[in-house]
């Protein structure tokens, strides 16, 4: 059994997805022409908010109180579980495609439930807003990971991954070059960024994400906040591992990790900074366009699930 | 050429092809939608290129050089010029975007299960993407029967046009390059004919929105 594997991968996501965040404001922050806070800024403000006392708004149920647990532990899992530093690992059973974006909807499903819970014009709104666009992403998550394991014949994440490292000419194929972009697309609306939602505001009209959480405080909002940045993460990750799963290890042994696990930082990082770069010529999509966005990109997931039968 | 290099290669072409056709569907700016056009004949004009080297045929290299002028080249021109004083007018779509982006995947399908038979009966690299080809003429009919404006039904028929030859090139079949020429002056007169068109219904009703043609004035 493998288990240095999955521990591995929870602690570089959990410690690096701050560090991540920081990173993507530093930059947007340098290219709007501020000093910015400096990349461990996302650290000290979960320190500063796990010291305080925790409260939570008069006439919440136990939904507000489990959200955050639930939405910390399912993005643990997929960590666990995703073949981000290694394809051989002792969760491998459950690394499959749609365990794990399962596993994942179900934290957005209950962090849109405790938005419901506090009975707040906003939460309601955020939660209404977040299931649509969840609800129009999931189509397109499956579709353009599916288009990718009909090569492989296998739903399995770790399978998957093998076969494009075995292969890396696989990468430059329509189906995932279309599966990419679809992809693209589910993770930015699905993690909450520019052009879909913006992640820096608190102007009433154009929240969705942080008009959910606006009611919690103290350490409740800073394990929302540290698992949102995992979510973030893990997302990327998974784009950078289907897409290009260089430097993955094959064996379990220290040195391969070690080697994974900068390689993992590396390219999360790249496509972190690529995505901040782009949300500083972005605007926020209106509200009514963001359909036809999510429709474009089930449309590219779906051309790639039939291109894979078609250029067979 | 290798044989996977061809087939990598062919593949690219395709998506590129069939990329750019969706697009079509997808942009709201009618300069924008020539844009995309644009490329597709780029895409389609690739494709034969790659098939001109593998199958070593000076003949289909004249071809693709015929598609580039007269696809990527001279149709595009035709269609910016009659769009001339309305660079930034919308298309305006019967059917709204998301819907007609899901008709257009739809349509894929239907190409896909419909074209079976033909594939079956040469089984090759080149012949395995000709849904690609039936998808093109299935969407371009669509376009040519849900735009209102004069000059997306015009790159609708092209797009027509364009599938009909990917089809063409695709089966490998010798059609005769006189044959393909007759076509290619047919489809260059039809777009000269629907400009000239275009450009009087402008003068004369200040619009090109074919709705509003269902009464007779004075």
């Amino acid at each position: 059994m493998n288990v240095v594997t999955p521990v591995a991968q929870v602690l570089v996501v959990a410690g690096g997805s701050p560090l991540l965040v920081g990173v993507m404001r530093q930059v947007r922050a340098r290219l709007e022409g501020r000093a910015g806070p400096g990349v461990g800024q996302p650290w000290r403000d979960l320190r500063k908010l796990l010291r305080k006392e925790p409260i939570t708004p008069r006439g919440t149920s136990e939904v507000f109180r489990l959200a955050p647990l639930v939405l910390a532990a399912t993005t643990l899992v997929a960590a666990a579980a995703s073949p981000f530093l290694a394809t051989t690992s002792a969760l491998d059973p459950i690394a499959d495609l749609f365990a794990v974006v399962a596993v994942l909807t179900l934290g957005a499903v209950v962090l849109a439930l405790a938005g419901l819970d506090t009975g707040t014009a906003f939460g309601g709104m955020g939660a209404s807003r977040e299931m649509t666009i969840t609800a129009l992403v999931e189509p397109t998550l499956l579709m353009a990971t599916f288009a990718l394991s009909v090569r492989v014949g296998s739903t399995n994440l770790g399978a998957i991954t093998t076969a494009t490292l075995h292969d890396p000419g696989r990468v430059l194929s329509p189906v995932s070059l279309l599966a990419v972009v679809a992809l693209a697309v589910a993770v930015i609306a699905e993690t909450g960024r520019l052009p879909v939602d913006n992640p820096s505001t608190h102007l009433e009209l154009t929240m969705v994400h942080e008009a959910m959480i606006l009611e919690y405080a103290g350490p409740d909002l800073a394990l929302v906040e540290w698992a949102s940045a995992m979510r973030l993460t893990v997302f990327l990750g998974l784009l950078a591992t289907l897409f290009a799963p260089f430097g993955i290890a094959v064996t379990a042994s220290p040195s391969a990790l070690a080697l994974a696990a900068a390689a993992f930082a590396l390219k999360v990082t790249v496509l972190g900074v690529a995505l901040a770069v782009a949300e500083v010529f972005l605007a926020k999509l209106r509200l009514f366009r963001v359909p036809e966005l999510l429709a474009g990109s089930f449309l590219l997931g779906l051309l790639a699930v039939a291109a894979s039968f078609f250029l067979a | 050429m290798t044989d996977t290099g061809y087939t990598q290669l062919l593949d690219l072409a395709c998506g590129a092809f069939l990329l750019s056709g969706v697009l079509v569907l997808a942009r709201r700016g009618l300069a924008g939608v020539i844009r995309v056009f644009t490329a597709q004949g780029v895409a389609l004009a690739a494709l034969t290129i790659v098939i001109a080297v593998h199958e070593r045929s000076a003949e289909w290299g004249v071809a693709a050089v015929g598609i580039v002028a007269l696809r990527a080249v001279a149709l595009p021109m035709m269609l910016r010029r009659a769009l001339a004083d309305q660079r930034d007018a919308e298309a305006r779509p019967l059917v709204n975007i998301p819907a007609s982006l899901l008709a257009a995947a739809a349509l894929t399908l239907l190409a896909y299960v419909a074209s079976q038979p033909l594939v079956h009966l040469a089984p090759s690299t080149a012949t395995h993407a000709i849904p690609i080809g039936v998808a093109m003429v299935l969407i371009g009919l669509f376009a040519l029967t849900t735009r209102r404006r004069a000059v997306s039904q015009v790159v609708g028929f092209l797009v027509v046009d364009n599938g009909i030859t990917a089809v063409g090139v695709l089966t490998l079949a010798s059609v005769p390059l006189v044959v393909e020429l007759g076509i290619a002056l047919d489809v260059l007169f039809a777009v000269l004919v629907l400009q000239i068109l275009a450009t009087r219904m402008r003068e004369a009703f200040g619009d090109t929105d074919l709705d509003e043609l269902r009464e007779l004035r004075d």
